[in-house]
């Protein structure tokens, strides 16, 4: 009986050597990966299924704010072009509207500001695990694209930002017409009461509530309503999708 | 049904010695899925976890807020993959996640249908009487093992803890770990308010896994004490050799 418990021990501890190195090596494969991903793509068919399109992020009161908002991701966009805008208040920050759109247009902060807003305090999930909960103001991203006429065809809406990340990329984002057109897709210009600060997107970042911290792209300049994310940087949708493989839907 | 049918007629005849059916093919199926999967749950979970090793209770929780447990990260000798790979490491737990619940669920029901839990699990009202779980305590705590055909039955601390296991901390498990999902929680806002807060899900998530690892743990200790081939052997054919009855 002895042998048979040592026998089991040491099997144990080598069989699970052997399992944890292959995962290693097993993760290490493309095909592989494609075949794990499968798991967060059926994530993706589901939750759509379930959620009926227009179903909210839940939406706190001022009592649940976090006391700080953590500035995450990049904290300030390089730059002299950037280091100007701030100088001036943003005034001259501009928001382009193109691509799959009948009528490409820009719209200046002001424009934006004094667009029907919507405020909604919500929860910020990010992909490491840690929530905070802030105040946001700004403009539903459905009024951006239907004042541009977006064409029959379009299917994401891809956001470009002033940032790059890490020094290596542009970061950019985007989310699927769902998306695009949800009452909490906001572009926000103020956080808990005040112009949006530098480390969190100044002048204008995304709001997309029913998905992770990621997908919130901050310094927007440019939309571009699309038929295909292949054609663009990467071909995988946003910045992490394309250098750390993040999944493309962040709804879990 | 042979299975089963097989199941009950050995519980009356057998004795010590002989070489029985002791598992259903669905409980063997389920355990070596289980075995599997929850090895990738935890391996990945655990370098998920190493992105933030903070817990917080409530709503929202980050790096400005009070922490109820801070650990440091877990050494990649234990995590899948064994370098820091948070995508990697997503891909791992959310594939496996589909198979871990899905395995449960299908189990579960099979259970429910050709009545595993009630004739197996459930617990008999003179069991749970407070001189039955005292004596089997005390027969657990000098590690003397049932012999002949009691052996085939589940004693009353292995159901406790397979219920505990079975509707508590597996069940546990996959909805703390949907209440993360915040397309989920959009979906069924009643999770999120069931656990008090994403944060707490993510706080009990993680409790949930710690229970699992220590029944885990225990379980394994238990087969090698009680002869791990024989043990093992149950749980891959089914059959079992029962231990002979002591000399009285």
């Amino acid at each position: 009986m002895r042998i048979a418990r040592r026998t089991f021990l040491s099997s144990a501890a080598l069989g699970s050597g052997v399992l944890l190195s292959g995962c290693d090596r097993l993760g290490a494969n493309e095909d592989f990966r494609k075949l794990l991903s499968l798991g967060e793509d059926a994530n993706f068919v589901i939750h759509r299924s379930l959620q009926s399109r227009m179903a909210l992020a839940r939406e706190f009161s001022p009592e649940d704010l976090s006391p700080k908002f953590r500035e995450n991701g990049t904290r300030r966009p390089p730059g002299a072009a950037y280091d100007a805008h701030e100088a001036s208040n943003f005034a001259d920050w501009k928001v382009s509207v193109e691509g799959l759109v009948d009528r490409p247009q820009s719209f200046s902060m002001e424009t934006l500001r004094t667009m029907p807003a919507r405020t909604q305090i919500t929860r910020h999930d990010c992909v490491e695990g840690w929530s905070a909960i802030g105040k946001w103001t700004g403009v539903p991203l459905k009024r951006l694209l239907d004042a541009a006429g977006v064409k029959s065809q379009a299917r994401y809406v891809v956001f470009h930002c002033a940032d790059m990340m890490n020094g290596k990329a542009p970061y950019y984002e985007s989310v699927d017409m769902i998306d695009a057109y949800h009452p909490q897709t906001i572009l926000a210009w103020s956080l808990n009461d005040k112009p949006l600060t530098i480390g969190n997107g100044a002048p204008i970042r995304l709001r997309v509530e029913r998905q992770l911290g990621y997908k919130h792209a901050k310094y927007i300049e440019r939309i571009q309503v699309v038929d295909d994310l292949t054609k663009i940087n990467g071909g995988k949708g946003g910045f992490w999708e394309d250098h750390s493989g993040y999944e493309w839907y962040a709804g879990i | 049904m042979a299975d089963v049918e097989s199941l009950e007629a050995s519980a009356v005849e057998s004795k010590g010695g002989d070489l029985v059916k002791r598992h259903r093919l669905s409980t063997r199926i389920w355990h070596w899925i289980n075995v599997v999967a929850i090895f990738i749950m935890l391996g990945s979970g655990m370098m998920i976890f190493n992105a933030h090793p903070r817990l917080y209770w409530g709503h929202y929780g980050g790096n400005f807020d009070p922490a109820w447990l801070e650990l440091s990260r877990f050494p990649g000798w234990a995590t899948i993959p064994s370098t820091y790979n948070l995508a990697l490491a997503r891909h791992w737990h959310l594939a496996f996640a589909w198979i871990f619940a899905g395995g449960i669920s299908i189990y579960m029901l099979w259970s429910l249908f050709n009545g595993h839990f009630r004739k197996d699990v459930a617990l008999s009202k003179a069991e749970v009487a407070p001189s039955h779980l005292w004596q089997d305590i005390k027969e657990h705590a000098q590690l003397r093992f049932p012999t002949g055909a009691a052996a085939l039955k589940y004693n009353p601390i292995q159901k406790i803890t397979y219920s505990l296991v079975l509707f508590v901390f597996l069940p546990g498990i996959i909805l703390t770990g949907m209440t993360l999902s915040p397309g989920l929680n959009a979906a069924f806002p009643w999770l999120v308010d069931l656990f008090q807060g994403r944060q707490s899900a993510r706080s009990l998530h993680f409790i949930f896994a710690a229970c699992l690892v220590a029944f885990i743990i225990v379980h394994v200790i238990l087969v090698i004490l009680a002869g791990p081939i024989n043990e093992i052997r149950s749980m891959i054919t089914g059959n079992f050799r029962l231990p002979k009855e002591k000399a009285k």
